[in-house]
């Protein structure tokens, strides 16, 4: 991970004194065009060895999905369906290569407690800090996506860093350098939303109708789009969320109730404070120390 | 059975010139322990969990050395109380059942807080007050529990969804709250209510204390058979 100058930082976890003069600027995005993939797995060996992270051999699940899910080792992985095309009776190999969608409007980032353990660089990368990271898991389930994983022997969450560190230096993503289809492409937003226009046309003129890019506004738009060939149906690539928005249950967590959690302790020490001061101690007095004396005298007499 | 209610000269100032004072036992040893044991768990349990609810309070994560540290020792914390309250739970339930007077009693809230104890009826050993806070406690402690073990990353989120484990963490945060304001409650009435805490440091109260706020349970405690061989006349 570079280890980015704070004026690079657009959001910062855990962080209410974020630096509000940082914008979004010259903003990357990674185009992930589906129907050009060709499913050899290049993306997958390259993020593994640029990053140096060892995933176990894993057991074979009878699917193309190698391993069969993400892993705290397997930041990218291309997960394969076989669908059959209702309008034209086709057999579709889909493949779509899931990973971490660098969210304008990260979950992750929302749910992280601990400050500076995930950060948004103004180039619209969300990236973790492993320095940072206690490893709670609050990341996972903040993740519209359910993209980071918390690795059980270091005690901290990974994820896709869209190569920050070889993007801080002008080179573009593993993934994106050993795609031989060039179904990974890498550039500045406006490259990539030309480039997927004529993908798309290019697509639409071959019958693909609902061909599309998918860039959810619902997370304020991603910096890893897909272009689809049914864009009206992502669902259909192995479960690509339709309308992925950071779940209201986070929302509420880290909005009303951390602030009317806090205000009401506060408030109950400050009643029971008052309250003190108002009535002054509820003492014992002289006679009620008499009265149970008696008491006491009488039933030893009987 | 021998009496718990005992005549202790003491030379101190409550006792009206050096008559003697009579004093009741409250919490055994055992009970006090385990009573402690309880409130250590519960306010380290708050620190750590507020230290992950808030930013502004991720400082107290130093106190237990570090973000992580504080993240894998919260739950383990969380475990000890569990079976810690259980212990409490088992104690006292039967004396925390609700009876007739306290509907009473919760009536005339206002002569409680202006500490008018004498207009409220003769109650047992606990009041109603003190059987909210106890059934709140064990009620909020099993949710915080349940709640927890699904978002324990370590062992046990992967058995559960997503949205489960949202559910659940918004849930133990919420109720988490909640128990920290009856917690307050709970420690308030102690300080408010002088010679309360006596009761759980040295196990006994005065006479008087026991006269003035649980009449019934003096009477009853008074009308025990009284063993001499074990009277503390000092």
């Amino acid at each position: 991970m570079a280890s980015p100058r704070a004026m690079d930082l657009v959001r910062v976890s855990a962080t209410s004194t974020a630096n509000a003069d940082v914008q979004f600027k010259d903003e990357v995005v990674k185009l992930i065009d589906v129907s050009r993939c060709i499913g050899c797995k290049a993306c997958q060996a390259a993020c593994i060895e640029w990053n140096d992270r060892h995933e176990v051999v894993g057991t074979f699940d009878a699917s193309y999905d190698n391993p069969t899910d993400l892993t705290p080792d397997m930041w990218t992985l291309m997960r394969f369906t076989e669908y059959e095309n209702p309008s034209t009776g086709n057999l579709e190999w889909l493949i779509r290569k899931d990973g971490c969608m660098h969210c304008a409007d990260p979950g992750c980032l929302k749910a992280c407690p601990a400050p500076g353990a995930i950060v948004q660089y103004s180039n619209g990368i969300v990236d973790f800090v492993a320095d940072n990271c206690i490893g709670c898991g609050y990341c996972v389930k903040g993740c519209p996506f359910n993209i980071p994983r918390i690795s059980k022997t270091e005690g901290k969450a990974h994820k896709c860093t869209l190569c920050s560190d070889r993007v801080a230096v002008g080179q573009g993503p593993a993934c994106a350098k050993a795609c031989p289809t060039h179904a990974i492409v890498f550039g500045t937003t406006d490259e990539m939303l030309a480039h997927a226009d004529g993908r798309i046309t290019d697509l639409k003129s071959r019958g693909f109708d609902n061909a599309g890019l998918y860039n959810p506004p619902g997370v304020a738009g991603t910096h890893v789009m897909y272009v689809l060939h049914h864009a009206d149906k992502p669902e259909i690539y192995a479960g690509l969320a339709k309308d992925p928005r950071i779940s209201p249950l986070v929302q509420l967590w880290k909005g009303v109730t951390k602030y009317t959690g806090l205000a009401a302790i506060a408030g109950a020490v400050i009643v029971a404070f008052v309250h003190h001061v108002v009535n002054g101690p509820n003492r014992v007095t002289r006679s009620d120390e008499e009265n149970a004396r008696r008491l006491v005298d009488e039933e030893n007499r009987t | 059975m021998s009496s718990s209610v005992h005549t202790v000269r003491e030379t101190d100032a409550t006792a009206a010139q050096g008559a003697p004072t009579t004093t009741v036992d409250r919490y055994t040893t055992g009970a006090r322990i385990n009573h402690w044991v309880t409130a250590i768990c519960l306010v380290l349990l708050a620190i750590s969990g507020l230290a992950l609810f808030h930013p502004s309070l991720y400082f107290l994560t130093n106190l237990f050395g570090g973000g992580e540290i504080t993240r894998i020792i919260h739950p383990w914390i969380g475990v000890v109380l569990f079976f810690s309250f259980a212990g409490l739970f088992l104690r006292f339930w039967k004396l925390n059942l609700w009876k007739a007077e306290d509907g009473t009693w919760m009536r005339r809230i206002r002569d409680v807080l202006t500490a008018h104890d004498e207009n409220l009826p003769e109650l047992g050993k606990y009041n109603a007050g003190q059987k909210i806070v106890f059934w709140g406690m064990a009620i909020f402690i099993i949710i915080l529990i349940c709640s927890g073990l699904i978002i324990w990353d370590r062992y046990f989120s992967s058995y559960f969804s997503l949205d489960t484990q949202r559910v659940a963490l918004l849930i133990h945060s919420g109720i988490a709250i909640l128990a920290i304001l009856l917690w307050i409650t709970h420690v308030y009435a102690a300080i408010w209510v002088r010679g309360t805490f006596r009761g759980m440091i040295r196990g006994n109260v005065t006479g008087g204390w026991a006269w003035r706020y649980h009449r019934k349970w003096l009477r009853e405690e008074a009308a025990k058979p009284r063993d001499t061989t074990t009277s503390h006349y000092h």
